[in-house]
This record gives C-alpha cells, structure tokens and sequence, in this order.
C-alpha cells in the first residue's frame, strides 16, 4: 500500500475509512497461480478460433452460426472511447481465447472426477465445491437454518462443476454452466439469449457473443423460490488468456433467486482482457438479486498488469411487477467498464442499483447503471458511493430515462464520491431523460443534500447538523451493504469501516 | 482524423456560402485561424456527444430559416434603467438608435472599428478564448463566429461604471442571418454591467468574449427576444482573475431553438462566477438548451450554476452542466442545480450534469429534478381560495425564484418578474 502510505490524508476524511480501503485495495491475497497443465486454442482470434470454441462446447449449428454472425460484426466494430478510462491499445490478437485444463479434456462426470489440483484452488480461495462444506469465514449461529450457496465454479475457459444440481432439480430448477445448457436446453437457451444483450449490443458484447466459451445458466419456473443462493466462481488462471463469459438467468412467473458472483485472478506483469456479459431476465412478478463483488488482480502500486474488464450487464423487467436489484462491491481490476442496468418494461417493475466502487493505486474505474422506464409505475432506485486513493480515477456514469409512456414512474439517484489524497479523481457523469410530466426524477450528489425529514428528525433529538448528516450518509452506505447477501459478510465487514464524511459530491 | 463525409460536406456548404470580412492583419490572422479551427472540427451534427439533446442542422444549414416577426407590445425591456444603448438591426449596427457611445470610466466602440487598427488591445481578447474554449469540447460554432461576424462591440471598463450598456437586438427580417462578436474587458478593480435584450434575427449567433481582471466585477443580464420562431446560438466565453466576479443571468422566453453556451474559467485565486437562467417554453417547437461548463483552476473560488425551466404543451428544456475541479484547484466550492417543471405530460426534459474532479478539499454538489407541479402545494393554495389558474402562475414564478434572485439589481429583478408574469398571463386560458 505504498500509495496510501505517502498520501497525507486531509482533515475531515475518517482515519477507520482511510484504513479500511487500504486493507480493502491492499495486498492482494489472491494473487496466486494454480500450476497446471493446460490446453490452448491457438494464439488470437479469428473465425477458425469461434468455431473451434463452438466444437469443444459441442454445439448445434445454429449456435456456430450466430457466433459466426456476431464475429463478422465484431471485425467491423470500433473500441469504445467514451469512457473516462486510459489504457495502452489492445492487442486482440495477441491472447488466447480459450484455455482448458488439459484433465478436464473429458468432461468429469461429478466434482468426485475432476482434478484435485482445481478442487484445491477453490479450497484456497474459501469456494466450497464439496455440497456439505460451508462457506469459510462466515459463522452461523447454532439455532439459525442452514444457509446453503450451489456454486457454479469456471476456471479460465470452462465450467469446473457446478454443486447442487440434483437438489436443484428437485425444486424445478436449472442451475448448470451456460455450455451444458446450450447442448441440454436448447430451446430455453435459444429463446432468451441474446434477447437482452444482442449480439450488435457493443463492441465487447459483441466479442463476447462470437467468443464466450463459458458461463452460468439459472432457470427457475414458475412459483418457484429458489431453495438456496446461486453463485458462480469465475477464476483466471492462464496467461495470456481472455475470460469471456455468459451468463443467463431467466426467473418465470412468480419466481426468486438470489445469485452470486465472485472474481479473482493471479498477479501478473501484463494486463488480460475479461468481457463478461450477463442477461437476466425477469417475467411477471419475479425477482432476482444479484450480488457481485469483484475483486479481480487490479494491478501492482505502479500500474502494472491488472485485468481489463468489459462487462456488459442487463436486466429485462420483461413482466408486470417484476424486480431486479443488482449490488456491486468493485475492489479489483485495473479498467473497470461495467453499467449494470434494467430496463423496466412491465408496468410497476422495479430496478434497483447499489454500488460501492474502491480505486487505488492507478485504478480506473468507469461504472454505474442504466435505468429505463417503459412501463407504468416503474420505480428505481440508485445508490452509487465511489472512493479514490493514490493515482486512481473513479467515475459514475448512469442513465436514468423516463419514456413518454411510462407514466407516474420514480428515480431517485444519489452518488457520493470520496478522495483520498490528491492525486486521484472522482467523476460524475450522470444522463436524466423525462419525457413525461407524471414522473419524478431526482438526481443528488452531495452529502449536505440528506432527506430533510431524516435530518430534521436527528435534529429534534439534539444533534448538530453535522452528526445528523454524518449518520443519515453513513446510514446510507451501510444500505448498500446491507443489500449483500450474508455469503459476502466478510467484505460487508471491512466496508462498514468506510465513511463518506468529507465527500466532494 | 478524417471528418466523416456528411459532416465534412456540411461544414464546406456553409463555409462556401461566407466571406471573411476585411481588417487590420492581426484581426485576419485571427479570422483564418478559427476558420481552421472550424474546418478541422466540422460544424456539429446531431451523432456529436454534444449535440445528443439539441439538433443543431438549423443552426449550420446554408439559409437561415425564416422567422416571423412578433409585434412586441410590451414596455421596452430595461427601459426604467439609466443606460447606454446599442442597437443592431438584423445584426446590422444603427446609429441613429444608438446612443453616443461614450461613457465615463468606459470606452466603447464598434467591433468593426477595433479590428480595422493596426494596433488594438482586443487583438489579445479576439478569438482567445474562444480558443481555449476548444477543448477538451469542440465548439465549432464559436470558431464560425470568430471567423465571420464582421461586426460587434468592444468594450473596456476602467473603473467602476455607473450606466450599464444595453446592446439591443432587433429583429425586422423574416429571413435574416446574423453574427456578432463582442469583447469585454473590465479593468483591475473596475466594475460594469451588460445587459443585452432582443431577438436579434430570425437566425442568430452571437458570441462575448469577457475577461475580468483581478479585482474586478463583470455583471450581465440578458433576455433573448419573444419573437416565436428565431433560432439562436450564444456563446460566453469568461476567464476570471484573482477574486474578481462573475455574474450572468438569461431570461428566456419562446423561440424554436436556443442554445446557450457559457464556457467560465477560474484563473486566479478566490475568484466567484455565478451562472443562471430561467426559460418558459410553449409548444412543441420550443427547445432550450443551456450548456455550462465552469472550469476550477485556482484555489478558494466559488461557482454556482442555477437553471430553471418552465415547459408546456410539449416543450423541451435541455440542460448539459459541468463543473471541472482541475489538480491543485483546493477549496473549490461548486454548485449547480437544473430543474425542471414539466405543465403537461408531452413535455421533455434532458440533462447531463457532470462534475469532474481532481483535487480532494472541495465540496462540489449538484442536483438535478424534474416533475410536475407539486400536488399538494397547489392543494394548499386551491383550499385557500386561490383559483388553479392563479395558483399555477404563482407555484411557476416561485419555482423560478431561485434563479431570479442571481441578478443583484433589484430594477432589473422587477422587469424580468414582470415580463414572466406577462408571459403566464397571456397563456392564462
């Protein structure tokens, strides 16, 4: 934390906050490498390289055919340059796209088949894989139910095992990696993906169409509550090598999950390329959670090496009264390009964005959410809190649009941003669209601007302004926090410490 | 890089059709460099980030669309102020209007005039910060503007003036197309007050160039002309020295497309410039856009930016804000707030307010809403006896209030109050 350690931290910013995103964006405890042997598809990508990641995953045509399309797209496409991001040009053509661990050439029949070597890997990094272990660090008390997570573990390129599946089953849900599902449930896969996402979405979607060789896949039908929390583990591990995932969550009729995803890679001199996308889709009165914190190698105190990642994330509030609420906790990457989003299509859907976003060192993060209202009553919410340390740049970037016809539909949006020391930057970059009178929109960035009947009631109990405003903020970022599932209590815990007295709006 | 060809085509159509006006050879360096500048940039498009809310092909098409003229029964505007007046017809200067262009503490004299000396103070002022304006956003209109308004004034403050001057633009041809350029600099310690009134042509575009010395204050209070269907693009360019201030404020009322740029920078230490404007539209065919962008470059200064819009029967209100806070600019105090009151349910409103910032003892906030009249307000007053109509009017002027209390002399507060409540009256139905 050499960074922090020569910033003089001003007067008003919280010695515990200062402490706690130091620990947090500190030494990076994931930063080692699993040494096993792996197989590679040749070096860059071209339309023999989509298709060969078609072939391992063994799908049907029309699967090729549509990476084939997206690819050709991909070739006419330019990089994105709207972002407050900077960064050497990357070389497509200089990684791999596809990277396998050579035992998992045959595909493991259950966890019992799969190399040791992974298992360990995930042991290390506190994943359960074995279905009775719980997860390391968080304590149940004795009388309380038992807390159960399935995870789906994909290791660079592929899906390692996915725990739970038979129990799952029984309930009526699917949970098994996205390859699985193209060959087991095709036509669930062919209606839903890319219908949130197209493949012409982006230029990384669009990378990510032709090229994802992996991912997760949630069905759960109608009625159904999802018996335990879903998570995918997605891990970097070769050099060189991209992680390109998909992930596709569809929630039926009258449905719940709750789905997790963690993130981590080894320390390296060079910089790797992640490109995630992920479509949820929720239909009438269902709701997902999804719950990320992303702790990708953000690279060493001078910059160097770090994971780009370019993720395109969307939810569709496809039915009436449906509701996603996505919670990001981004400690990791070097690049940060993420804008997590809903687009509130039934009428008196519901979105829901809370993110807390740590940069340090030389950092950059550009992220935030899109909300679109299209249907009646649609309501969101947005809580974005950013914090700079060292050289890093921090930016909200979010879209909030009312469309004419969604009438009588609320936002509220608050971000704060907090800097410590002055070398760094934090950024506000906000887009508000009304196009209806019956629809109100707010949009805040500062700490003064507190909900007056909260401050005027800690005033009437006799604290100073100042108090009142510090504990209706603070109160605020413990909401985000509060909005992480219990599996992330051990982070929950460290960022409780952070306070944004003395944000700058 | 290479324009794209729409693009490229426009900016050679609408260049073809203009001619550099003649001057000393300083005032022609100026003009050719911003002709470059122009023709590197390429006039706007809607695709430009910039343009994203606003269509500005009226405003860089080869004519001018045509604007009826509006018989204007109201009082003159700033008529109860003691002033110097200026009047250009259709872009046009007329003397016999004008008052003398003397004042005591003040020089004032034509554009035309100042750019025909070999040796001129403007020479350090033309185009300058219209320059540096270009980035890190292109303006390529305002490089137009450098490079062909023939004509204007350039006014030097050297002490504390007493008269405002009042540049007033009339409006007499349907088909007119003008440009005028204005330089302002106020003095160490001086102080002075432009007011500018008047629709000016059925296509304007009109740019103030002001540098506020250290010490001094530079006030300014605009509205842009009733006629409904004039088109207008204005663009302020202000740098600000040590603990000098800044003040400007833009009633607008109707017109098809306005759009107001005020670019302001922060060079000396403790220095406060303030920006607002209130805008009441009606109909579809109204669009306002006012595009902010304040730049920090010194410690201890303060800014503030406070737009309202007042829209019915579909109007449009645009607002694209930011607040730049640069490494080093500590104790920066930044405000901006833009709000918009929607009377009927087709009306739009769009915003970009941004902040950016790179030094850490600042508190920078901005706000942003945008709604209906408040319910139960308007329930508040209705149980009072207050009929809608009335209350409405009443809910809209206090809405507008916040704005309207930037401009520090109380006269001029009174003449824009009134030509608000003249406009709500006349759409009393």
């Amino acid at each position: 934390m050499a960074a922090l350690d020569v910033t003089e931290v001003r007067e008003g910013v919280d010695e515990a906050t200062v402490a706690a995103v130091a620990r947090l964006s500190g030494k990076y405890k994931y930063g080692w490498n699993t040494d096993i042997e792996m197989d590679y598809a040749p070096i860059g990508v071209n339309t023999d390289i989509v298709r060969l990641i078609s072939a391992k995953n063994e799908e049907p045509q029309w699967m090729t055919d549509w990476r084939l399309e997206a690819f050709a797209r991909w070739e006419k496409l330019g990089e994105p340059t709207w972002a407050m991001v900077n960064y050497p040009t990357i070389d497509y053509q200089s990684q791999y796209y596809y990277a396998r661990p050579k035992s998992m050439a045959e595909r493991p029949k259950s966890l019992d088949d799969v190399d040791p070597k992974l298992l360990e890997t995930y042991k290390k990094l506190g994943i359960p894989l074995k279905e009775q272990l719980l997860l390391a660090g968080v304590e149940v008390a004795e009388d309380a139910p038992e807390r159960r997570v399935a995870v789906d573990a994909v290791f660079d390129s592929v899906s390692v095992g996915t725990t739970f599946q038979a129990e799952l089953k029984k309930a009526g849900v699917i949970f098994c990696s996205i390859s699985e599902a193209i060959r087991e449930h095709p036509d669930l896969v062919r209606k839903y993906l890319g219908s949130v996402v197209p493949p012409s979405d982006n230029f990384f979607a669009t990378l990510n169409t032709a090229v994802f060789s992996d991912g997760s896949f949630v069905y759960v039908p109608p009625g159904v509550r999802c018996p335990m929390e879903l998570s995918t583990y997605f891990r970097i591990n070769a050099e060189n090598t991209g992680q390109f995932e998909r992930t596709l969550i569809i929630a039926d009729k009258g449905s719940y999950v709750s789905y997790l995803e963690g993130c981590t890679a080894p320390k390296r001199d060079t910089s790797q390329l992640h490109a995630a996308v992920v479509e949820i889709i929720a239909e009438e009165d269902a709701e997902v959670k999804y719950s990320t914190v992303q702790n990708w190698y953000p690279g060493d105190e001078q910059g160097r090496g770090g994971i780009y990642n370019f993720v395109t994330k969307r939810a569709d509030c496809r039915g009436d009264r449906s509701k996603v609420m996505w919670t990001q906790v981004e400690t990791g990457s070097a690049i940060t390009w993420k804008y997590p989003s809903c687009i509130l299509r039934g009428d008196d859907s519901q979105g829901e964005f809370y993110s807390i976003a740590i940069a340090n060192n030389f950092q950059q993060a550009d992220t935030g959410t899109k909300m679109v209202h299209l249907g009646k009553r649609t309501k969101s919410r947005i809580v974005s809190k950013g914090i700079s340390a060292g050289h890093a740049q921090n930016t909200y970037r979010g879209l909030v649009s009312m469309h004419a016809k969604a009438k009588d539909s609320r936002n509220y949006t608050q971000c704060d941003s907090l800097l410590i020391g002055d070398k760094c930057g934090a950024h506000t970059v906000p887009y508000i669209e009304v196009r209806n009178n019956s629809s109100r929109v707010e949009h805040e960035a500062t700490t003064s601007k507190v909900d007056d009947d909260q401050l005027f009631y800690c005033r009437s109990r006799g604290m100073d302004e100042e108090e009142a405003v510090a504990l209706v903020v603070n109160g605020f970022c413990r909401e985000v926090l509060q909005a992480l599932p219990m599996e992330f209590a051990m982070e929950a815990q460290q960022l409780v410490a952070i306070s944004l007295e003395g944000s700058v709006g | 890089m290479a324009l794209p060809k729409l693009k490229a085509d426009a900016t050679s159509a609408r260049l073809d059709a203009l001619t550099l006006p003649k001057g000393a050879a300083w005032a022609v360096e100026a003009r050719k460099a911003a002709l470059e500048r122009v023709t590197a940039m390429g006039l706007p498009s809607r695709r430009d980030e910039y343009w994203r809310y606003t269509d500005p092909s009226a405003l860089v098409s080869v004519e001018a669309p045509s604007a009826a003229l509006l018989t204007d029964d109201e009082a003159p505007v700033f008529g109860t102020v003691d002033r110097i007046r200026i009047v250009f017809v259709d872009g046009v200067f007329d003397a016999d209007q004008s008052d003398p262009m003397i004042g005591t503490g003040i020089e004032i004299e034509r554009l035309s005039d100042a750019t025909a000396k070999d040796i001129h103070w403007a020479r350090d002022l033309f185009g300058v910060l219209e320059a540096r304006a270009q980035k890190p956003v292109e303006r390529s209109l305002a490089a137009l503007n450098t490079a062909f308004a023939a004509d204007g004034v350039v006014i030097r403050a050297v002490a504390k003036v007493e008269k405002p001057v009042n540049l007033i633009y009339l409006h007499k041809s349907e088909t007119s197309d003008a440009m005028l350029h204005n330089l302002v600099r106020v003095e160490a310690g001086a102080e002075m007050t432009l007011l500018e009134n008047g629709p000016a042509a059925a296509r304007f575009s009109k740019l103030l160039e002001v540098d506020v010395s250290d010490g001094a204050a530079f006030h300014h209070v605009r509205i842009q002309g009733r006629d409904h269907q004039r088109r207008a693009v204005t663009h302020t360019f202000a740098r600000l020295g040590q603990q000098s201030r800044f003040k400007s404020f833009t009633l607008t009322a109707n017109g098809v497309l306005t759009r107001n740029e005020c670019v302001i920078e922060l060079t000396g230490d403790d220095a406060s410039a303030h920006v607002a404007g209130a805008a009441v539209g009606d109909g579809t065919d109204f669009l306002h856009d006012d595009t902010v962008f304040i730049t920090h470059d010194a410690v201890g200064c303060e800014s503030r930016q406070v737009f309202k819009k007042v829209l019915r029967n579909g109007a449009t209100g645009v607002f694209q804000g930011k607040i730049l806070v640069k490494p080093g600019a500590q104790k920066t105090d930044g405000y901006q707030i833009s709000q918009s009151l929607l009377l009927d349910d087709d009306c739009q409103f769009l915003a970009k307010p941004e902040l950016e910032i790179y030094a850490d003892d600042v508190a920078c906030s901005h706000g942003s809403t945008s709604g209906a009249i408040d319910e139960t307000a308007m329930f508040y007053l209705q149980s009072r006896g207050i009929p809608k109509r009335e209350a409405t009017d009443l809910l809209v002027l206090a809405f507008l209030a916040e704005a309207l209390e930037e401009v520090e002399d109380l006269r001029l507060t009174e003449d824009l109050r009134g030509r608000l409540e003249g406009w709500l009256a006349r759409r009393r139905r």
